[in-house]
């Protein structure tokens, strides 16, 4: 651990002091409308690093908006193409306002304006190729784990999720927050039954309240969904209880005190572990809080997370557009049929007798290669997944996070 | 290598690390227990003598309580425990006040 300790790396140097592990330029759909467009654009630079975004609804909806400021002003993105249709209802004037103050070169494609898709798409790859440019002379700086924020979700979960990938996730969350880096887990969905075990780990008794709440707002949300919590696969597999099944998941947040309580999009202030509240305040609308992975990630990423550590059991494929996810895969049997997308194969702590502390360090080396700039399987492979709904949120209250 | 897995310090239960068949014998603790019953991967077996009301510890915490007195290398599942959880929310009326 103490050669990890002193690692660093370099990184990007964003305009307003942060640092970033990738250099991505973004282009942006605004609307549905302009999606076929923006990717359009982008064909012809598969090979560099840019990446296709967007939000696909018309009606306005703020969570949207500020998850859409907070990705284009990421700190591994360098640059931001918007493409918009013209007259959907997205802010896109605070949009590229935000970017602009931000200091990073931006720029926009208006398809009505400017006569339609093939004049659009032209000019958008104009405007690329200058971006690319552009972002080739971000300066580099110097990074260490202080600087770093990671995020981790499962999807795709097996019986071995819960004793394999996710412990192994835990223990190195352990260590990256005794490195002095930030983690982000989330999916209070996945925490029913263990409010008590999970809320005493707050750093104050105000935090403690919130924490609970927020497992307590879930299974009233997904109550209404009609979300089955425990079902007979889960007996089969040796799972006798709801807070059983829940801690399978909740154990990737490692032991380390919680030192907040955040929604998408909210940035940590200080280093330390972090509960992202997922579930919408107030009457439960718009469908399930994230249907699907993509969109938990985006919302991780939208809080600034540099990193995804992805378990999976079963074998999901998926990467993130902006950040590199690393897929740590629970199951070994999984793990052989699909190893190409698998950048770790916990599963050896059953077949091979590895230890979780072992596949943790494993977990932080192939962290330390990503950070320094090796793709991951998912980037190798060209998987940049993005999805972002309608949701809504109160903002968080005093209490959520440290002083 | 091991048939189970201990996950935690703390923990009361193992779980089945490889497939246990009927009649498999196997040390816990001291004890050769013999098994009555198959049992795949995951499934729960008792590590110490657990009594009736008792925690079960998983993980290092509560996921559960006894409902019956569980011995060295008993299978635990949903005939000897259940969840503090349900039991909290679905009995609300019942058990607010004790």
């Amino acid at each position: 651990m103490n050669l990890q300790k002193n690692s660093t790396w370099q990184g990007y140097l964003r305009p307003d002091g942060t640092k970033g592990i990738r250099n991505v330029v973004v282009v942006v759909y605004l609307v549905e409308c302009a999606h076929h467009v923006a990717r359009e654009i982008t064909l012809p630079y598969r090979d560099e690093a840019i990446h296709v975004i967007g939000f696909g609804g018309c009606y306005p909806n703020a969570y949207a908006d500020r998850m859409m400021r907070m990705l284009c002003t990421h700190t591994n993105v360098g640059g931001v193409l918007l493409v918009s249709l013209g007259c959907e209802s997205f802010n896109r004037q605070r949009l590229f306002d935000t970017i602009r103050e931000s200091g990073r070169p931006v720029e926009q494609v208006v398809i009505q304006d400017i006569g339609g898709t093939r004049a659009a798409i032209e000019t958008g790859r104009a405007y690329v190729a200058s971006l690319l440019e552009a972002v080739r002379h971000v300066p580099r700086v110097t990074m260490g784990f202080a600087d770093l924020i990671v995020g981790t979700v499962s999807g795709g979960s097996d019986a071995t999720s819960g004793v394999t990938a996710n412990p192994a996730v835990g223990k190195t969350y352990d260590a990256l927050i005794r490195l002095g880096s930030t983690a982000i887990f989330e999916n209070t969905g996945e925490m029913v039954g263990l409010e008590a075990t999970m809320s005493r780990r707050g750093v104050t008794p105000a935090l403690q309240i919130e924490l609970k709440r927020a497992v307590e707002k879930a299974m009233r949300y997904y109550t209404v969904m009609g979300h089955g919590s425990f079902a007979p696969g889960n007996a089969e597999g040796g799972l006798s209880t709801i807070e059983e099944k829940s801690m399978g998941a909740y154990v990737k947040s490692g032991t380390a005190p919680i030192s907040g309580l955040i929604k998408p999009g909210d940035r940590p202030p200080v280093a330390g572990l972090y509960l992202m509240d997922i579930v919408p305040d107030g009457e439960p609308r718009f469908g399930f809080p994230n249907p699907n992975d993509s969109s938990e990630i985006a919302e991780l990423i939208a809080s600034g997370a540099h990193c995804i550590f992805f378990t999976t059991g079963r074998g999901s494929v998926v990467g993130s557009a902006i950040a590199p996810v690393i897929k740590i895969c629970a199951n070994a049997d999984t793990y052989r049929r699909m190893q190409e997308d698998m950048d770790i194969n916990a599963g050896k702590i059953l077949t091979a007798g590895v230890t979780v502390d072992e596949l943790a360090s494993e977990i932080l080396n192939k962290l330390i290669n990503t950070v320094g700039g090796i793709p991951t399987c998912s980037e190798a492979l060209g998987h940049q997944e993005f999805v972002l709904g309608y949701k809504s949120f109160e903002p968080i209250g005093p209490s959520c996070l440290p002083s | 290598m091991e048939k189970l897995m201990h996950l935690h310090p703390l923990d009361s239960v193992a779980i089945v690390r490889e497939p246990i068949e009927q009649l498999d014998v196997i040390v816990i603790d001291g004890h050769p227990v013999t098994f009555a019953h198959a049992l795949g991967f995951g499934h729960k077996i008792a590590i110490r003598p657990i009594a009736k009301g008792e925690q079960i510890i998983k993980f290092g915490v509560p996921i559960g309580s006894a409902t019956a007195d569980i011995r060295v290398g008993e299978h635990v599942h949903l005939h000897n425990i259940e969840s503090n959880y349900l039991v909290t929310y679905t009995h609300t009326h019942e058990f607010t006040e004790k």
